[in-house]
């Protein structure tokens, strides 16, 4: 058993703990937020610079050979300054299609370009109807001729709006919510009758409503077997959640630390709130959702690349421990800081706005218990 | 004992209904208050209600006081809630009018009582400090006769609704010297068109401005404005947050609430079937009705007690409690139920230009920002810990 980083895993942590600091301080992120463009691209080029957007990729596909826990650790320091560029969607999600699936053509074409940070994606997989299950898709993929033709809508694409390219899923045969005929994509956002309406989230990120109006996609936009996707799309939103599971660690480490020092600071009766045991005691019980909820990323983290059954059991686990604990602990947040932890002007807020999302992301905690039961009694 | 309605409470439950149906303006009926919405809107149903005379129903008679019983009064509520009618803001009705009629002097009465009736005058509540939250004793805001004035001088926070005001109950320090905190504080109504006031609204995490810091410098205020006797303002504070504190849990419009998430949840689709047939997500649902009505009847005792002649007491402290965690838990829950369509952020789309419809459904469209808001629910009133520390004192005898 090894909990411990290697001096590379220190290094990158630390440099990334220096990177997030200089740029994500709460009035820097506000204005960034609120931009025109809601993020900002020199953060992004810096992040490729620092070699990150090449991390999980192999050597060979001009990456750095990284794995899950490099991703761990880089969502974490993203999770404590409430980091809004697109890294899991280009790299975790779209990075994580061509390297399981991606042909040798697919990968020299996409990789190169996630690596030197041009090329920027956005995974399109929710529907409006669907909810969390990824087979519950309206949206199809006709062969024509060599290719194939794409009509749908696809709900709330995280970083859509900065994206150059998507990643799509679609119905290629078979009924709605069969678990075969369903197919994955990558197709270029700029091509005929792709249509979006971007909006901001409440997490303050970037999102789109994305509509496909026969979109015509050559044979080799389709990644992976056609049909035979449903596994593909599970492993790899399986890593996103991993991901995920750091960024909001880190994201309740700063919730829980600011909430520790405010308790210090603000006084009433005479004394600082911190004072009165029932507040202490409550910050006990958010320290230790924050505790487990780090075990729980890393046993997810550390289970991707066991069995499929293995795999699902340990990521639904964190997914529902850790969907709980944000909760949890974003709400204790705000009601210890009184009335200022309602405003928009404090950084807890913030924190708080981003715990409440995460639980929707990829199946919240209800989905991921069913999963949880259906595996663990099946 | 007997729960059911007599056939006079049915045939007054159908008259209100009637008179909601023919009165109620149509372009209000989307119902629910949104932060973007005018004073005018706000104030319209009051000001039918007041020529009606049903704007104050649980004041007494001699007020303008409707005379209803708790169960009419419980009735005026729930019908009120089936059309998420936007009711009379309560500083007027339930805050500052009590303090008014029981503790003001006649010309306060005869000033006063009849713009909180009509609707026509907007009253705030300036009790909280930046200093002085929880610990409200602790108040700085000083006011120091001169003549026939008070100068105040301080600042408020916090203050709800304060840019449409044109009065405010403030509570100000005229003893500094008391021996202790809560002595030497007197309970002050002031225009809050005089000249020193300066109000500045504060963004919240919703994304909305509804309460504001209220700066008072040099505030000349006629002393004929106090309330009751200088530096027993504690009392009156008291009596105030014992009343704000029983609207305050809601029932009513939370019922309402269930239902409206009960067709959310039926039209939202979990694996092809409503999700309202989902057992995980149903039993939610009924938890959440199953504590409300324990505060349902919980509160029906409580107006009974009240009826019988015991005032608010510190039982109004568990409706506080359980009315607002079950607000809170109400509008999660309806979060959840709209899954990945709770995300986008409506308000800031006006800003980008994009709203020409809507993004997913109607009702997902502010099931964030009033989650998000909802959090104010257990800090404001009295924090939920200081409703426990109540019951602690008053109740246990710890
Ligand atoms: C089954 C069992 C086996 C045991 N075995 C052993 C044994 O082998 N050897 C041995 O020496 N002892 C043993 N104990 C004793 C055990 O350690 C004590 O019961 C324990 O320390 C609590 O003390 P108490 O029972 O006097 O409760 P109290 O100290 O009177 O506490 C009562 C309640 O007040 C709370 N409380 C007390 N102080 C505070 C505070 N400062 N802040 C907040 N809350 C507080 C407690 O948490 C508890 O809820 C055993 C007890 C049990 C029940
Ligand atoms: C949306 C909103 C609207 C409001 N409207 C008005 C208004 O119109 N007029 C007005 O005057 N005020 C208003 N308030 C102010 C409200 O009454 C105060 O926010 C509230 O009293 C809490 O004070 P505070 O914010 O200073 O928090 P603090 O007093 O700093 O409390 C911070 C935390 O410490 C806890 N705490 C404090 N003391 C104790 C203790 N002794 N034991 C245990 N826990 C404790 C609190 O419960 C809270 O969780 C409003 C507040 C909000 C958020």
């Amino acid at each position: 058993m090894d909990f411990n980083f290697t001096d590379e895993q220190t290094m990158v942590r630390d440099s990334l703990t220096r990177m997030v600091r200089e740029n994500y301080d709460t009035d820097t992120r506000r204005a960034a937020i609120g931009s025109d463009s809601g993020w900002r691209p020199e953060v992004w080029a810096q992040l490729a610079e620092l070699g990150l957007l090449g991390m999980p990729f192999s050597e060979e596909d001009g990456g750095f050979g990284g794995g899950a826990v490099d991703s761990m650790i880089v969502m974490e320091e993203f999770g404590k300054g409430l980091v809004v560029e697109p890294f899991v969607p280009t790299v975790v999600c779209a990075g994580g299609f061509l390297k399981h699936a991606g042909t040798a053509a697919q990968k020299e074409e996409h990789i190169g370009g996630i690596v030197d940070g041009s090329r920027i994606f956005a995974f399109a997989y929710a529907e409006p109807r669907g909810r969390f299950d990824y087979a519950d898709l309206e949206t199809t993929a006709k062969k024509d001729g060599g290719g194939y033709v794409l009509n749908g809508h696809k709900a709330v694409v995280i970083g859509a709006p900065w994206a150059t390219h998507l990643v799509v899923t679609a119905r290629t045969s078979g009924g709605q919510r069969d678990s075969d005929g369903i197919s994955v994509f990558v197709v270029d956002k700029s091509s005929a009758g792709v249509v979006t309406r971007d909006y901001p989230t409440v997490d303050g990120r970037r999102a789109s409503e994305v509509y496909f109006e026969n979109v015509a996609v050559p044979a080799e936009a389709l990644i992976g077997e056609e049909g035979k996707a449903l596994p593909l799309i599970e492993v790899v939103t399986d890593e996103a959640i991993a991901a995920q599971c750091a960024e909001v660690c880190g994201a309740m480490k700063v919730a829980h630390a600011m909430t520790v020092d405010y308790s210090r600071q603000r006084k009433q009766f005479g004394v600082p709130i911190g004072s009165f045991q029932v507040l202490q005691h409550r910050m006990v019980d958010m320290y230790t959702e924050y505790e487990q909820s780090v075990s729980m990323t890393y046993l997810a983290t550390l289970k991707l690349g066991e069995s499929e059954v293995e795999r699902k059991l340990a990521v639904s686990a964190a997914k529902v421990r850790i969907g709980q604990a944000a909760h949890h602990i974003g709400q204790e947040a705000i009601q210890i800081h009184g009335g200022m932890g309602m405003t928009d002007e404090l950084a807890i807020g913030h924190y708080f706005k981003r715990l409440t999302v995460f639980d929707a992301e990829f199946g919240n905690v209800d989905h991921h218990m069913k999963r949880h039961v259906a595996l663990a009694s099946g | 004992m007997n729960l059911e309605f007599t056939p006079e409470e049915l045939a007054f439950r159908d008259e209100v209904r009637s008179f909601i149906a023919e009165n109620y303006p149509k372009d209000l009926s989307s119902g629910g208050m949104r932060d973007d919405m005018s004073p005018e809107e706000l104030t319209a149903w009051h000001k039918i209600l007041g020529k009606k005379g049903w704007s104050t129903p649980a004041w007494p008679e001699q007020y303008g006081g409707t005379g209803w019983t708790p169960t009419q009064r419980y009735i005026w509520s729930e019908e009120n809630a089936r059309v998420n009618a936007i009711m009379p803001l309560p500083f007027g009705v339930s805050m500052v009018g009590p303090v008014i009629y029981t503790f003001g002097s006649e010309e306060q009465k005869q000033q006063h009582l009849p713009g909180i009736r009509s609707g026509d005058v907007w009253w705030c509540q300036g009790y909280s400090e930046p200093g002085a939250g929880s610990d409200l004793a602790s108040l700085t805001t000083t006011a120091v006769r001169d003549g026939d004035h008070y100068v105040i001088n301080g600042q408020k926070t916090w203050t709800t609704l304060a840019q449409h005001a044109d009065w405010g109950f403030f509570l100000c320090r005229t003893d500094p010297d008391a021996a202790k905190p809560q002595e030497g504080i007197s309970f002050i109504l002031i225009d809050m068109n005089t000249p020193g006031i300066e109000v500045k609204p504060i963004k919240l995490i919703d994304g909305g401005y509804e309460v504001n810091e209220t700066w008072l410098t040099d505030v000349r205020v006629p002393v004929e404005n106090l309330v009751g006797e200088e530096n027993k303002g504690w009392t009156y504070a008291k009596f105030l947050l014992a009343h704000e504190r029983s609207g305050i849990a809601g029932v009513a419009r939370s019922k309402r609430g269930v239902e409206q998430l009960r067709d959310i949840a039926k039209s939202e689709q979990l694996d092809g079937k409503p999700l309202m047939s989902d057992f995980d997500f149903a039993r939610k649902v009924s938890q959440l009705e199953i504590d409300l009505s324990a505060l349902e009847i919980t509160e029906l005792r409580t107006l009974a007690g009240e009826q019988a002649g015991k005032g608010p007491g510190p039982e109004s402290s568990i409706l506080k409690i359980k009315g607002t965690e079950i607000q809170q838990r109400l509008t999660e829950l309806t979060l959840e139920a709209v899954g990945h369509y709770g995300t986008p952020y409506y308000a800031g789309m006006s800003d980008m230009g994009s709203n020409e419809y809507p993004i997913g459904p109607d009702y997902a469209q502010h099931s964030a920002a009033t989650y998000f808001n909802m959090r104010k629910t257990s800090i404001y009133g009295g924090s939920n810990e200081i409703q426990r520390n109540i019951i602690t004192k008053m109740i246990l005898g710890l």
